[in-house]
């Protein structure tokens, strides 16, 4: 029984985690069609940016208030990362709308660029980040199951952002302009939306939510400049599988492959289990080439 | 109010407008004729912004808008139902309204009521999606859309195209009634000269890219009609 839950809460973790790399992408690529290989160096920038928020603490707050740090770090890294995107928007992906080999390779470069900025400014080595000791520990439910706190925490996180993300862009007035513009730019524009604006303030907000997902890392390990590269292929498989377009999607995708991966290193191994999930997501993909979630109208057909 | 001056425009290499002059005036509903391919299409396009003009002036109320785009123009006031009504599939019936508030030029809370009084069945599919409605139902979500932010002047490109009669009989009902108001414009491409020379006041007619004929709507004589019109 312990083992099961055990099992249970480790799919549930690995989900959470990948669902918050890859909220992120679902909308620079999930709405935007936009291949964006730099995702993974926007995650880096958020946290490295809760790095330097710890450190700023360090030496210019009394030790006691150094556990607040964290809730600092949040906002922190989101913004950076807000800040990045939208300078990466209006810099080089505006060109490169509808084109996306030529933004797949220019996003590569900028994600290259960008980890030898990272190692030129902190260092090629990992750095760890404190995590702050109201997240030590764990919840014991019953005897050999105890749930760490941090693996909580980035559940609700992910929650928190999921629900953030749905009231922007199904219940907000700059997501149904959103919306609109992603479905048929020239209408939307020639109802009064500046497109211009809502494209960079969605690939921002992509962005953004990519650099509180880098934030949520630090609690699992140290990080590195190229802490990025070891997640761009998850956030894509986990976009690609739930359905472009989608949050509902986004959201099955990250709870199928997390659930599976766990299932399957569960019975095999690491290795094993990884390349198990990768033959499902191809078969599947075989059987629903749109992923989970498709969308579905009389107006497509 | 509208001014077309010596329009060029067209798509890539080939070019469809040469050199078009039109101009509509503060209530009143200009027809645009012409057999398929002629223009009329991509006339409306570039008055609306989405296609570039590559000579020409494009003016409206005084200001040059030739070279702004289509979301400048439709908040100084030109409301835009195109051809195959471009209704958001995706977002709902009410959405779809409200998106149509964006150009507004006043601050208002909510939909106004003379955008909706002419489709009463509109309030009833509210929560359903744009793409599942019938196409005569699209095609009037799109003129609530775009009769949302009050124009004053309409871009209509063929209301009626693909449309049962009975909602044909509506849409006549709609524009005559905004005729009657007397506040907003309308610059009408239509297909069908009995639905043209029921709610018309001046007429252009389009070939080959350039306006050969014009006037008053009293003039379309037959000889007219079958010398450009009839295929």
């Amino acid at each position: 029984m312990a083992i099961y839950i055990t099992q249970l809460f480790n799919g549930l973790s690995v989900s959470s985690i990948l669902l918050l790399i890859a909220l992120g992408l679902a909308i620079t690529f999930g709405l935007m069609n936009v291949i964006n290989m730099a995702h993974g160096e926007l995650i880096m920038i958020g946290a490295y940016a809760t790095y330097v928020t710890q450190n700023m603490f360090k030496s210019a707050l009394p030790a006691s208030m150094f556990d607040y740090y964290y809730i600092l770090a949040i906002p922190v890294s989101f913004a950076i990362a807000f800040l990045f995107g939208w300078l990466l928007e209006l810099s080089l992906i505006r060109h490169l709308y509808g084109r996306p080999l030529d933004s797949l390779l220019a996003t590569w470069g900028v994600g290259l660029a960008l980890q030898q900025l990272a190692r030129s400014i902190f260092g090629a080595p990992n750095v760890g980040v404190t995590s702050p000791s109201w997240l030590d520990g764990g919840l014991t439910i019953m005897e050999g199951v105890v749930l760490p706190y941090k693996r909580l925490f980035i559940i609700a996180l992910v929650i928190i952002c999921l629900l953030a993300m749905y009231f922007y862009i199904y219940r907000s007035r700059a997501g149904r302009n959103m919306r609109a513009v992603m479905q048929n730019r020239d209408m939307a524009a020639c109802l009064g939306i500046s497109t211009r604006r809502v494209d960079a303030v969605t690939f921002a907000i992509g962005s953004g939510i990519a650099g509180i997902a880098g934030c949520a890392l630090t609690l699992l390990g140290p990080i590195g400049p190229s802490l990025g590269t070891y997640y761009i292929v998850d956030a894509f498989m986990v976009v690609v599988l739930g359905g472009v377009g989608k949050l509902v999607g986004t959201l099955l995708g990250a709870l199928g492959i997390g659930m599976t991966n766990t299932l399957f290193e569960y019975w095999t191994n690491a290795s094993l289990g990884k390349v198990l999930v990768f033959v499902c997501i191809v078969a599947f993909l075989q059987w629903r080439p749109r992923g989970f979630v498709a969308m579905r109208t009389r107006s497509l057909d | 109010m509208l001014a077309v001056q010596q329009l060029e425009a067209g798509y890539g290499e080939s070019i469809i407008l040469r050199g078009v002059s039109l101009k509509v005036k503060p209530g009143q509903v200009v027809c645009l004729l012409g057999r398929n391919g002629v223009g009329k299409t991509t006339l409306m396009k570039s008055i609306m912004g989405v296609l570039k003009a590559r000579r020409g002036a494009v003016t409206y109320d005084g200001a040059d808008l030739t070279k702004a785009a289509p979301a400048r123009r439709a908040k100084r006031g030109i409301g835009y139902v195109p051809q195959g009504r471009e209704v958001f599939s995706q977002l709902t019936v009410y959405e779809n309204i409200l998106v149509g508030l964006e150009a507004s030029r006043e601050k208002s809370s909510g939909i106004p009521p003379e955008a909706i009084e002419k489709f009463p069945v509109l309030p009833s599919m509210y929560e359903r999606r744009g793409g599942d409605l019938s196409g005569g139902q699209q095609q009037q979500l799109a003129f609530a859309r775009a009769l949302a932010s009050k124009p004053e002047l309409l871009l209509l490109d063929e209301p009626c195209e693909g449309i049962q009669p009975s909602i044909v009989d509506d849409i006549r009902d709609v524009i005559r009634s905004i005729k009657q108001d007397g506040k907003t414009a309308i610059l009408l491409v239509e297909q069908s000269l009995d639905f043209v020379r029921s709610v018309g006041d001046y007429f252009y007619i389009l070939d080959k890219g350039a306006v050969a004929w014009e006037g008053e709507l009293d003039w379309l004589s037959d000889e007219v009609v079958r010398k450009y019109l009839t295929v």
